[in-house]
């Protein structure tokens, strides 16, 4: 079993963070993993995006050029890589900025409303770990404690009280999906 | 018999391979005679240039480093960083290798307030390479790249580093002395021995510039190679203590 | 042990420092800056050193004073920078001084572009200073390898107090993989007896130099420094062989080119094509008599050679090959990168399929 995962949208919209904790949690699970960030003027505010490969198997190449899932938090990176999706392979869209439909019908889609939800929890840069929770529910191939392990260990001290509102942010998330 | 006069411990018994008149040999002294003097020839480490005095490894009996063009600065800077507490370090450079080749790195060595003493001979011309234009040549002045003389529409006028190296906050001792007579000698030795002192007191970057004659390049005999100088570049070139942290600026 | 999240360019600041290397002197330039941001922060720490130097010229020859004081001492740069660097490389290998270089290759040539590419084999391999020198390069695929082979670089150096050059392009310093940090076997390393560490009184002065103004003296110190070299070729060569045996096609191929050859290989046996990789790790010495046994198997009919560059390790393929087997090109320059299906293509189309 092999995740070929594509996350793109805006410079801070926690793009690069959605994939090194799906490729940490990845490997706290055992299974190979990789995380190929696109890099460049772009990081500073303009459309950034970076390939996540989860594997049971030896990654030979870090290189995503058909994705078995994209999560796209903007439109542009809906439409820049929606083509190249498998057939089969999951969309994620953060339904709450982009409004237009996916053109394929070959492919699952999941809306999540990944800033609005974000936004009722009182925090925006939830969003991203609400997205996450719908990836996670929706493809199975990571354990949610494991995730919660990983925020533990990351959110210490001061900031500890940010666990919470993650897995809040995590569970909304995942309630997305159906 | 009594011994009225011994070659300072600072100086290996390398035969010096410098033309009549020149005046690194004078300065090869100096900086060995202070080395010896504070007792620092067994924790100094020193930095040779290219140019005339790229031999300066085979004659100063302590460690060195021979450096490229113009990097003795840098070399040095790492050197001071990695090298035990107490270390003394010092370039000896000359106009073509500090002045242009090396301007960035000595520049930048006195804005960090790199903690190692630079001799910086100016002799207003390249000598190893055989008597190129310098950037401190004078304007008018002969040189082989400079046939009828440094054209200052051509070429601007020559550089004063010790002017320059005195602006920055990082500098500690800037002084600008001469070797042409006695007097001058013994300040020039007076401001090296300063410098080789301030250092160690880790008070930041020195830097004694010293004129200095080329008279086989200059084309002139070593006597008229003196008045040369007094006559041209010291007007120019004024001598004197540009920067002290200690004391007054004279 | 564990395994952890590395990025790329942070995995080779921290085997500097595992390395015992408490000295870093570099300029900032993209896509390595993760490396001298790393070491900024660790180095004064374990009470070492880290400073930027006003230019790569700068850098390398604070590297140089450094090396001479014995200490280890690393820098990193990308291709240009490292263009700027081969005069302190050249003194580094003429006065025997062992340091680490790290070259992230973008794009070129001139400022190119900052994505990965392989255009710099030339200068690394042959060398962009003056004079007959050689160094050790190698060319790590993984963050793992990278990780590795920094750590080992700086025994190899000491060892014969000479510079290591790692290459590998940007996309190997940007990614992250699951690296395990593991002990590299150690060296037995000779005293640095040479270094300049202050007479202290006790011993002659020793001197840093790489000139030698008699010709018969720098005739002599060259034909001592290409003994050193041959000890390198005949000791340090390292090389991977992936399915080879037996396979029709032989790619060649080093650094990420060698990870979509991987890919590539799965697509050719899926149509029944058996494809090997062959993959030199360094990059000089040159693995050509393992390449040739490799290639003059009687079942290789196409050697296809796959660089992220218009070819140039490919001038190495057809030296070490001596005309035994027909060599394509397949690859791209300027920071794009080929796919799997591309590079399957270029094998298929050499072997008239």
């Amino acid at each position: 079993m092999t995740n070929e995962i594509m996350i793109a949208g805006f410079g801070g919209q926690g793009v690069m963070a959605i994939g090194k904790t799906l490729a940490e949690a990845g490997m706290k699970e055992g299974k190979d993993v990789s995380w190929l960030p696109s890099y460049g003027p772009e990081m500073r505010g303009g459309t950034a995006n970076c390939c996540v490969v989860i594997s049971e198997e030896e990654i030979v190449c870090p290189i995503v050029l058909e994705p078995t899932e994209l999560i796209a938090m903007n439109l542009p990176s809906l439409r820049k890589f929606e083509h190249d999706v498998v057939k089969g392979g999951t969309i994620f869209v953060n339904s709450s900025i982009i409004s237009e439909k996916v053109e394929r019908d070959d492919v699952r889609v999941i809306n999540v409303p990944c800033l609005d939800i974000a936004n009722e929890l009182g925090n925006a840069k939830v969003a991203n770990m609400v997205m996450l929770g719908a990836y996670i529910e929706a493809m199975g191939n990571l354990g949610t404690e494991t995730i919660k392990e990983m925020l533990v260990h990351m959110f210490t001290g001061p900031k500890a009280k940010l666990v919470d509102l993650n897995i809040e942010a995590l569970r909304r998330g995942a309630a997305c999906v159906k | 018999m009594a011994i009225v006069y011994q070659k300072s411990k600072g100086l290996t018994d390398a035969e010096l391979h410098y033309c009549p008149g020149c005046t690194h040999g004078i300065v090869h002294k100096l900086v060995a005679e202070v080395l010896e003097e504070l007792d620092l020839l067994g924790t100094t480490i020193g930095v040779a240039p290219v140019g005339c005095s790229v031999f300066a490894y085979n004659y100063f009996n302590c460690d060195m480093h021979e450096a490229a063009h113009g990097r003795a600065p840098a070399v040095a800077t790492a050197i001071k960083r990695v090298s035990a507490p107490g270390t003394t370090v010092f370039t000896y450079q000359g106009d073509g290798d500090l002045a242009a080749i090396g301007t960035a790195e000595i520049v930048h060595a006195a804005m960090r307030g790199e903690k190692f003493t630079t001799i910086f001979i100016n002799n207003a011309i390249y000598g190893m390479t055989g008597g190129q234009m310098a950037p401190t040549t004078m304007v008018g002045q002969k040189a082989t790249t400079a046939p009828l003389g440094r054209d200052k529409d051509h070429y601007g006028s020559p550089i004063r580093m010790s002017e320059i190296i005195s602006t920055l906050e990082g500098a500690a001792y800037v002084t600008r002395v001469s070797v042409h007579d006695l007097a001058s000698l013994n300040k020039a030795k007076k401001a090296i021995k300063k410098a080789f002192q301030m250092q160690m007191e880790g008070k930041g970057f020195t830097f004694v510039e010293v004129l200095a004659c080329c008279p086989t390049n200059w084309g002139k005999t070593p006597a008229a190679s003196i008045e040369w100088l007094k006559e041209n570049m010291i007007p120019y070139f004024p001598l004197g203590v540009y920067k002290d942290v200690d004391g007054e600026v004279k | 042990m564990e395994k952890e999240l590395w990025k790329g360019n942070e995995a080779v600041a921290e085997a500097a420092i595992r390395a015992g290397c408490k000295y870093f002197f570099g300029y900032p330039i993209t896509p390595q800056n993760e490396i001298p941001e790393y070491l900024s922060y660790h180095l004064p720490k374990i009470g070492g050193c880290f400073l930027q130097a006003e230019s790569e010229v700068a850098a390398i020859n604070m590297i140089y004073g450094a090396a001479g004081c014995g200490v280890r001492v690393m820098t990193s740069s990308s291709s240009p920078g490292i263009s700027l660097k081969q005069e302190g490389i050249t003194y580094m290998c003429g006065a025997e001084l062992p340091a680490v270089i790290v070259n992230m290759m973008r794009g070129g040539p001139g400022l190119g572009t900052i994505q990965p590419a392989q255009g710099d084999y030339f200068q690394a391999t042959r060398g962009g200073g003056n004079g007959d020198y050689r160094h050790l390069v190698y060319a790590p695929a993984t963050i793992q390898e990278a990780a590795d082979y920094v750590q080992m670089a700086f025994d190899v150096a000491d060892l014969y107090r000479n510079p290591v050059m790692v290459v590998a392009d940007g996309m190997i310093g940007q990614m992250m993989e699951a690296i395990e940090w593991r002990e590299m076997p150690k060296r037995e390393l000779p005293e640095k007896t040479w270094a300049t560490t202050g007479t202290k009184g006790e011993r002659k002065p020793n001197v840093i130099n790489s000139l030698y103004i008699d010709p018969n003296l720098c005739a002599e110190h060259n034909e001592r420094l290409a003994a050193k070299y041959k000890a390198m070729e005949e000791n340090e060569t390292r090389w991977e062989e992936v399915n080879t045996e037996n396979c029709e096609v032989l790619f060649v191929a080093y650094g990420t080119p060698s990870r979509i050859t991987k890919a590539a290989i799965k697509l050719l046996e899926k149509e029944g094509i058996k494809a090997g990789l062959f993959r030199p790790i360094t990059l000089w010495p040159y693995p050509s008599k393992q390449l040739k046994a490799a290639a003059s198997q009687e079942s290789v009919k196409a050697v296809v050679d796959f660089e992220l560059s218009m070819g140039q390790m490919i001038d190495d393929v057809k030296i070490a090959l001596e005309g035994c087997r027909p060599v394509t090109f397949v690859g791209k320059a300027g920071g794009v990168v080929p796919t799997p299906a591309e590079v399957a293509a270029a094998a298929k189309a050499a072997i008239g399929r």
